[in-house]
């Protein structure tokens, strides 16, 4: 039944690595209606897929049972629906294992519904063209899996079934808010207006603290009060979409027109065309003001048809990516750690014959802003870091020994070796209609 | 009289990733700026003070109610954080890096 009452939102993490506890003092606290935790990156669900196929019992996301424990208790206790894409690739084991801590929590007749439909990977093959220009075919690389960005809609069957837990893989972040908006206000899913307006506060809550004063700070210039105690947002949703965006008393971070605006902005393209599965969002007229500290409320947002196919991640191997340096001080650190890069560079390609691409960096003179050429050349303190992209463990392993070995065979005064190789895996973009991809919900009682 | 300032001295900015493409939203704090941002910080202006980096094309949104400007750049993160070796990957620090840049009021 459609609400005229204002409901109230909040945002328990960003991302997969998010704070737990600004998320524990939302639900005991904030006298939410419901909590949002996007814990799925761009890249973080083809690594899910890569764990379910080594084992079909994982490939949910790590920090999932931390969250559960930490936030199940109050979450139920105040009516704080909870709403998150922890499941990744496998949402079905992650409500089993969400059922399971509230039975050990003696928290019975818990409705945990999970959405399934967003992993097409069927739907995928060799001569399927990608947004880049070529085909599946033609990466040239294994073929790990394919997820849909599916919108509101899925969740749609989950709210009307009353869980208290919905649990998804890959959803849209703006549509893990817009959902309950759109249920609880029972805005129809063709009014683009209010989908838009629904849009731009999932869009400005998705990234939980950045925009209340994370990802903000600038001594002398941006002042933070508190940010090793940074709370995160809630939103006071108005039922014509519009909305103030606040945080808890008595906890870190600021929220004012200036973290607002960073947000909205923040991984936009066009602002007058905000393309997500539910809606073409216009930013463009959205008003902002700040009537009172820490409050900053958002009106003016619009909308127009939402696209007619879904977007697709397409995740392929990457290989390896293999990172090691080592530290130079005091008078000529900078002339040592360059002659440091040169004799790696030089062994990698006349000892072990790679052609792998390789980066040397001098960190604390030219390293994240190198290839924009701007630099200083006065350090007495500098890392030589080297990094390395290889189709084998193998031959990732062979630039930490190169760089290892010039605490001995290199220039003088060489220490603080450290190295590590990791796994990677590369993602590109494709299309695929709305009528190739069926959401289906299931509901656990615990 | 005009002056050389860093933009840093009055305006706040925010970067992020999609695949290879960076985005970078740029606020000045006092409206009065905002007519010297908008002349002078154009993506002619970023390609020849930064164009060894943003390498594709360059599209420019005006946010006038705002006060603000939003680029788009294309190929702008030497292959983004799926193939670059750069530490920073997704080009947080692109906020910094034009933040250094000089304009005149």
């Amino acid at each position: 039944m459609a609400s005229t009452e204002r409901f109230r939102l909040g945002t328990g993490a960003g991302f997969s690595a998010d704070r737990l506890d600004p998320a524990v003092d939302l639900v005991e606290r904030g006298e939410l209606d419901a909590i949002v935790f996007e814990c799925l990156g761009e890249r973080t669900l083809a690594f899910a897929y890569r764990d379910r196929a080594a084992d079909p019992e994982r490939g949910y996301t790590p920090l999932l049972q931390r969250r559960m424990r930490a936030i199940l208790p109050a979450a139920i206790a105040n009516g704080v629906r909870i709403i998150t894409n922890m499941g990744a690739a496998n949402p079905a084991k992650a409500a089993g294992i969400t059922r399971d801590i509230a039975r050990e929590l003696g928290l019975v007749g818990v409705r945990i519904a999970y959405v399934l439909g967003d992993d097409v990977s069927d739907a995928i093959g060799p001569d399927t063209p990608l947004w880049e220009g070529m085909t599946v075919a033609e990466v040239g690389r294994r073929f790990i899996g394919a997820h849909a960005y599916l919108g509101a809609d899925a969740l749609m069957p989950a709210l009307q079934a009353q869980a208290q837990v919905i649990i998804t893989g890959r959803v849209a972040d703006p549509s893990l808010y817009l959902a309950p908006l759109r249920h609880h206000f029972g805005w129809p899913g063709d009014d683009w207006s209010l989908l838009g307006a629904g849009t731009v506060v999932g869009h400005l809550m998705e990234c939980a603290g950045q925009i209340t004063g994370g990802y903000f700070a600038d001594p002398g210039y941006k002042k933070v009060d508190d940010l090793a105690r940074l709370g995160f947002p809630i939103a006071e949703v108005q039922p014509d979409g519009g909305a103030c965006i606040t945080k808890l008393d008595g906890t870190g971070g600021v929220v004012n027109e200036r973290t607002v605006k960073e947000q909205l902005l923040y991984e936009v393209h066009d602002p007058s065309r905000y393309l997500t599965p539910d809606v073409c969002a216009d930013f463009s007229g959205v008003r902002i003001a700040s009537p009172a500290p820490d409050r900053v409320t958002i009106s003016g947002a619009r909308g127009s048809h939402a696209p007619e196919s879904y977007k697709l991640t397409v995740a392929f191997d990457g290989g390896y990516l293999a990172e090691a340096g080592i530290s130079y001080a005091g008078p000529g650190a900078q002339a040592r750690a360059e002659l440091a890069g040169r004799v790696v560079e030089e062994r990698m390609s006349t000892v072990h014959a790679s052609n792998a691409p390789l980066r040397i960096d001098i960190i604390g003179a030219a390293s994240l802003h190198a290839t924009a050429r701007r630099y200083h050349d006065s350090s007495e303190d500098v890392r030589l870091r080297c990094a390395l992209r290889a189709s084998s463990s193998e031959q990732a392993e062979l630039l930490l020994w190169e760089v290892e070995s010039l605490l001995c065979c290199g220039p003088a005064g060489g220490g603080g070796y450290r190295g590590h190789v990791t796994p990677s895996v590369i993602t590109y973009s494709a299309s695929l209609p709305r009528t190739n991809v069926a959401a289906q919900t299931q509901v656990l009682v615990s | 009289m005009s002056r050389r300032v860093l933009l840093r001295e009055i305006a706040h900015a925010r970067s992020g990733d999609k695949g290879n493409c960076s985005n970078l939203c740029i606020f000045v704090y006092d409206s009065d700026c905002y007519a010297a941002l908008r002349a002078q910080l154009t993506a002619e202006f970023l390609k020849r003070e930064l164009g060894a980096l943003l390498s594709g094309e360059i599209t420019r949104y005006e946010l006038p109610a705002m006060h603000g400007l939003n680029f788009v750049m294309q190929d702008a993160l030497e292959g983004g954080v799926n193939e670059s070796l750069n530490l920073d990957g997704h080009g947080k620090s692109w906020s910094s890096l034009v933040l250094g840049l000089e304009i005149e009021l």
